[in-house]
């Protein structure tokens, strides 16, 4: 992520045939692993019925036309901004404080930041369960204090899938955030103060506008790892909330709509670029500095 | 200038300033600087004469002493309050933000409107002879001028004192003089307080009106250039500052301010002497190359030439005394001034009394 990051940040050098060489084996792997399945699943969409003999637009027409399915993308975009400005807002602060703190410190904050990539999703999604659960943590622990009287509903709610989701997708924010606020020249703050800005002042004329090449990196990674993020949404979401993965999922393995399902996979999928590409739009714009004031 | 706003003086009252390591970064640093004065903080890196300026600046917070700018003890005041510009080593302009908005940028943080603002940055940027760079951004502009602008930015705000942190640094040579020339002058029209914090003795010595010369926290010396360079008070700044030759001796005879000095390679010499001396204390004694002059008489001590380096406008001979020491000796190159061979016994001598300094060991 961080490489990824930096990479965009330097000018692209010269490509040379020898160095593209070098990804050639990367290359054949997504060819024959992602480009040709992706191939084929464009293919599968294209077909009017199940068995997928008769050509047409069908699949697509349906979804487009269907206020449910219609739904369940925009419910799913949704979920990725919340997810994304939830990270953000808690983000910011950790990679603020990772910047301003002595090393002992620093690896501790870059433990706790990458410990939920050391843990499986499975796992994680599972304790946020046993947090937010009816007999769960929070609601005994506020219940024994008596606060409340009946447990309050957290799980299976949209907020609760918020908070679970956005800790299991923190270390995308906070990682490019840290090189990103890493970048800018701690003398920078020190001139606007000396210059008669306050703190906030500092913050949004200065820090903010050139952490921006960060934030777009992370709400990037974060939004796109958000709504594809099928075991978290599915096991703390539950059933009452159907977001895209787990409808494409429910038209290819229960109903055993492939082709639906495939269109489905194709306008998700674009739907997705679609964001991607706004936001490095943005980012284009951020590092040209153009219109930060 | 519109109106040049009262210079305000700057005083350090016994400032004393310890890391939280517990290291001590200056101590009992005394400074009274004039109204519209430049002052150069001189010392090798290390010398604390960084942390001085944040402290000045109100970056840090001093353990102990007082700040004072005109009439205010500003201890208690916040950066942003102080009215204290700084022009950073690495200019660190806004690189987001245009030229003239970054000239712009701390009467924006007071609230003048931008048509004010506009009309202010244009009239600084003329003056740092940079007009036509205001829509421009930092990067696309070379090192002195982005220097220039920073100059800018920091007397836009009218400070009340200009703090300038190693503000050649990162300029080549010829490029370094023009610049010193041109921040004195704007200096100059600004009666701004001007502190500059610089290892470079000959930007100290030529751009300041008065010099503290710091070692590990210390204040060595505060004084005009000249007492400076003449008069140094310490082995340190006598080292530091220019080049001398150390010489190890004994003092024979003393009288007010002015002793005899046997020294060890040999002759006995007259030296000033800053710190008080007795008979028979053993002593260094420093001498500028340019102050030594080779003699024909019995004057001076004798030693031999180890070798001659023509340097361009003068010309320096390396010389070997009776006790071993290495003896540099300076000359202006005038016409013919012969390179003298290596092996070739001479006799130098300063040339007048009292132009050697003598400090205890």
């Amino acid at each position: 992520m961080k490489s990824a990051a930096t990479a965009r940040m330097t000018a692209p050098g010269d490509v040379t045939s020898f160095s593209l060489g070098l990804a050639l084996p990367l290359g054949l792997v997504f060819a024959i692993f992602f480009v040709l399945p992706l191939a084929q699943l464009l293919y599968l969409s294209l077909h009017n019925d199940t068995a997928a003999t008769v050509w047409g637009l069908g699949q697509y027409i349906k979804f487009l036309t269907d206020p449910f399915s219609l739904a369940v993308l925009g419910s799913t975009l949704l979920l990725g901004a919340e997810v994304t400005l939830a990270c953000l807002v808690l983000g910011y602060p950790i990679a603020w404080l990772y910047q301003r703190s002595g090393s002992r410190l620093q690896t501790l904050i870059i433990m706790i930041v990458l410990l939920p990539l050391l843990t499986s999703v499975v796992v994680r999604t599972f304790a946020w369960i046993v947090i937010l659960g009816r007999q769960g943590i929070i609601n005994s622990v506020l219940q024994s204090m008596g606060l409340i009287g009946t447990p309050l509903r957290m799980i299976y709610t949209q907020g609760g899938l918020i908070a679970a989701l956005a800790q299991v997708q923190m270390p995308l924010m906070v990682l490019p955030l840290i090189t990103a606020i890493g970048r800018i020249d701690p003398n920078l703050s020190d001139a606007s103060a000396s210059l008669g800005a306050g703190s906030w002042r500092t913050f949004f004329k200065v820090m903010l506008p050139l952490s921006m090449p960060g934030i777009i990196a992370g709400c990037t990674l974060t939004y796109a790892a958000a709504i594809t993020a099928f075991i978290t949404q599915s096991l703390v979401g539950g059933g009452q909330m159907l977001f895209m993965p787990m409808y494409l999922y429910q038209q290819a393995s229960t109903l055993q709509n492939w082709p639906f399902a495939a269109a489905i996979s194709i306008i998700f999928l674009f739907a997705v670029l679609a964001i991607v590409a706004l936001f490095s739009m943005l980012g284009r714009r951020a590092r040209g500095y153009g219109d930060a004031r | 200038m519109a109106s040049v706003s009262e210079a305000k003086s700057l005083v350090l009252d016994r400032i004393t300033h310890r890391f939280s390591s517990g290291t001590m970064a200056v101590s009992d640093i005394n400074l009274d600087v004039k109204g519209g004065e430049i002052i150069a903080l001189l010392g090798p890196s290390g010398c604390g004469k960084t942390t001085l300026l944040r402290i000045i600046a109100g970056f840090i917070g001093q353990s102990e002493g007082r700040v004072i700018i005109g009439n205010d003890v500003v201890d208690a005041l916040p950066p942003n309050r102080r009215a204290v510009g700084i022009v950073f080593q690495n200019y660190a302009l806004f690189p987001h933000l245009s030229i003239s908005e970054n000239v712009g940028y701390g009467l924006a943080a007071r609230g003048v409107d931008k048509a004010t603002r506009s009309k202010e940055a244009q009239r600084l940027l003329d003056m740092v002879q940079l007009g036509k760079f205001g829509e421009r951004l930092p990067r696309q502009l070379s090192g002195g001028q982005q220097q220039r602008v920073a100059l800018a930015r920091a007397l836009a705000i009218r400070p009340s004192i200009l703090l300038l942190d190693e503000p050649f640094a990162a300029l080549d040579k010829n490029l370094r003089l023009d610049m010193q020339i041109e921040v004195k002058r704007l200096q100059r029209m600004a009666g701004t307080t001007t502190l500059i914090v610089t290892h470079d003795q000959e930007e100290a010595l030529s751009m300041a009106d008065r010099v503290a010369v710091l070692s590990h926290g210390h204040l060595e010396q505060f004084g005009t250039p000249s007492e400076i360079y003449d008069q140094p008070q310490t082995l340190f700044v006598n080292t530091f500052v220019g080049t001398a030759n150390r010489l190890k001796g004994t003092v024979l005879a003393t009288d007010a301010g002015s002793v005899k000095v046997g020294l060890e390679a040999g002759g006995e010499i007259i030296a000033r002497a800053p710190h008080p001396v007795r008979a028979s204390d053993k002593v260094t004694v420093c001498l500028r190359p340019e102050h030594l002059a080779f003699v024909a008489d019995k004057s001076g001590f004798a030693g031999e030439i180890g070798m001659a380096l023509p340097l361009g406008a003068t010309v320096v001979h390396e010389i070997k005394a009776k006790d071993g020491s290495s003896i540099k000796i300076s000359q202006a190159r005038t016409g013919g001034t012969p390179l003298r061979e290596a092996g070739t016994p001479v006799r130098v001598a300063p040339l007048a009394p009292g132009l050697a300094t003598v400090f205890p060991e």
